[in-house]
């Protein structure tokens, strides 16, 4: 029998709220963690915003030994040792193990490892100096340089994995993470994903033209989901851990459940009918949201919540679509739908995670988080869904259901559901 | 430089590779990296990158095959410095 996966933990790097209790209360606040960046205005960028954490790299001393934090540069690592060592911590277990946790997996994503760690390298050998580089730079330019200092740290011993499918990266994490867990194959995974966008990341984003560039000199106002308004996405960074678990295993131990992944699904749009590189095909976006909605066992009328991807670019309207033929769920009739991109901007391979984390916080404290920004709703969305289902303050509400899916570059998808903890059932 | 004063300074090099202060606080020549100051082999390299900007030496591979305990790194380092 499939076992259910619930989640005992979770830790967040975010631009707006560093740790969990201040990541609660700025999404209880609207708060936004977009910023001016002079460094991108002085390269001649069209964007000059982007959603960063505010991060004391010194915090990462109470994480590692000396001897691991001394030559560590990697801002991405950073950003996912805290989030998954916070989840680990929240989760009541203890750093310190002699054996490895070999019912402990863990799948953690990024798209990339930093560039500006690959750019020492490039620098060195280009200029004769390849063995001043040293032991520590592999670790920082391999990609599974994240989920090896979390594995290491925490002592993991069932498989670990890096997983890299752009945007949808961090909801396929927990997806994967789920997936072992209720075959059997783990008692509990840690999972999330992390994002640093550095200059030359950004500089990749801001070439093609499509980067928010009209609200340079008002940062808190420059991403804007589902607004006439909006004129493209801002690039945010960080990242999200979740410490899911085998029901009966997190209740042997006597852990706190925050909430259970009821199910999910990923697939891709193959690029057809609509679909491309950059673009989903809007059949795989309903076909990923059905799945996930069978997979979970739900009825579409039971959602409370939908956490969209929803960049602020021309793909919001289409997503709305794709959500509602879907749900078959339309008007007023749509359930609550909110983007926290809104408030920290688009965080690419984090976002997945990132964004869960909030699903839950919403769900164990009753409130649905505002769309920020929200000034001008699309003429073209408001066809689809009443305007009363965007909310643009924060509301108390008794949430039980809320989906989250994310869609990415190559034409990706993932959707999950997340549902309170019912020991009835 | 005195041998003594190699020894001193080593210390700090050898400093952000070893979580054991105590033994790093009473280092003699015999004082094996691995084994005593439990150094990972692998931060062997930086140790030799290091020394190698503190004292502005090049230390050759065959050289830096002999640094295995105190005694030989501050040999090393001494005979490089005497070729400067």
């Amino acid at each position: 029998m499939a076992k259910r996966v619930v989640i005992t933990g979770m830790g967040v790097v975010s631009p707006n709220g560093v740790g969990l209790p201040a990541f609660l209360e700025a999404l209880k606040q609207g708060k936004s963690g977009i910023r001016h960046v002079a460094k991108y205005e002085e390269l001649q960028m069209s964007c000059h915003v982007a959603g960063v954490p505010e991060f004391e790299w010194d915090s990462l001393k109470n994480y590692l030994s000396e001897v691991s934090f001394h030559g560590l540069k990697g801002t991405n690592i950073a950003y996912g040792i805290t989030a998954a060592l916070d989840a680990w911590a929240d989760s009541g277990m203890s750093y310190e193990t002699v054996e490895p946790h070999w019912e402990t997996g863990c799948v953690f994503g990024n798209s990339a490892p930093d560039s500006d760690a690959t750019k020492n390298v490039i620098n060195k050998v280009d200029n004769k100096e390849v063995k001043k580089l040293g032991s520590r730079i592999v670790e920082q330019t391999m990609n599974s340089g994240v989920t090896s200092f979390i594995s290491g740290r925490l002592g993991l011993g069932n498989r670990v994995v890096t997983n890299s499918t752009a945007c949808a990266t961090g909801t396929q994490a927990i997806l994967m993470g789920y997936e072992y867990i209720q075959s059997g194959l783990a008692k509990r995974m840690v999972v999330g994903s992390g994002e640093h966008i550095d200059t030359y990341i950004f500089g990749t984003f801001d070439s093609m033209r499509v980067l928010s560039r009209k609200f340079n000199d008002q940062p808190e106002r420059a991403s804007r989901p589902m607004s006439a308004s909006s004129g493209g996405f801002i690039p945010g960074s960080g990242a999200a851990a979740l410490i899911l678990e085998d029901l009966d295993f997190a209740l042997a131990r006597g852990a706190r459940i925050y909430a259970e992944v009821l199910g999910g699904a990923a697939n891709s749009g193959g690029q057809r009918n609509g679909g491309t590189m950059t673009a989903p095909n809007p059949a795989g976006v309903i076909r990923c949201i059905s799945d996930a909605i069978s997979s979970a066992g739900i009825d579409p009328a039971d959602i409370d919540l939908v956490s969209g991807h929803l960049t602020a670019t021309m793909a919001d309207r289409q997503e709305i679509q794709s959500w509602s033929t879907a749900l078959r769920r339309s008007g007023k009739e749509f359930p609550l739908i909110n983007s926290v991109k809104s408030m920290i901007g688009h965080c690419l391979s984090a976002a997945g995670s990132i964004e869960s984390v909030a699903c839950i916080l919403q769900l164990i404290h009753g409130f649905v988080h505002p769309n920020i920004n929200l000034e001008d709703p699309n003429p073209e969305i408001l066809k689809i869904i009443d305007e009363a289902c965007m909310p643009t303050t924060t509301i108390k509400k008794d949430i039980n259901l809320v989906a989250k899916a994310n869609f990415g570059f190559g034409d990706v998808n993932a959707c999950l559901f997340f549902s309170k903890y019912n020991n009835d059932k | 430089m005195t041998r003594e004063e190699i020894l001193d300074e080593l210390k700090s090099v050898f400093a952000p590779y070893t979580t054991n202060k105590e033994m790093l606080a009473n280092i003699n020549d015999q004082t094996d990296l691995i084994t005593d100051l439990k150094i990972n082999s692998a931060n062997l390299v930086d140790i030799i990158i290091d020394a190698e900007a503190k004292y502005n030496i090049e230390i050759d591979y065959d050289s830096a095959d002999k640094m295995i305990n105190v005694g030989s790194c501050v040999d090393v380092i001494a005979e490089k410095l005497k070729q400067k």
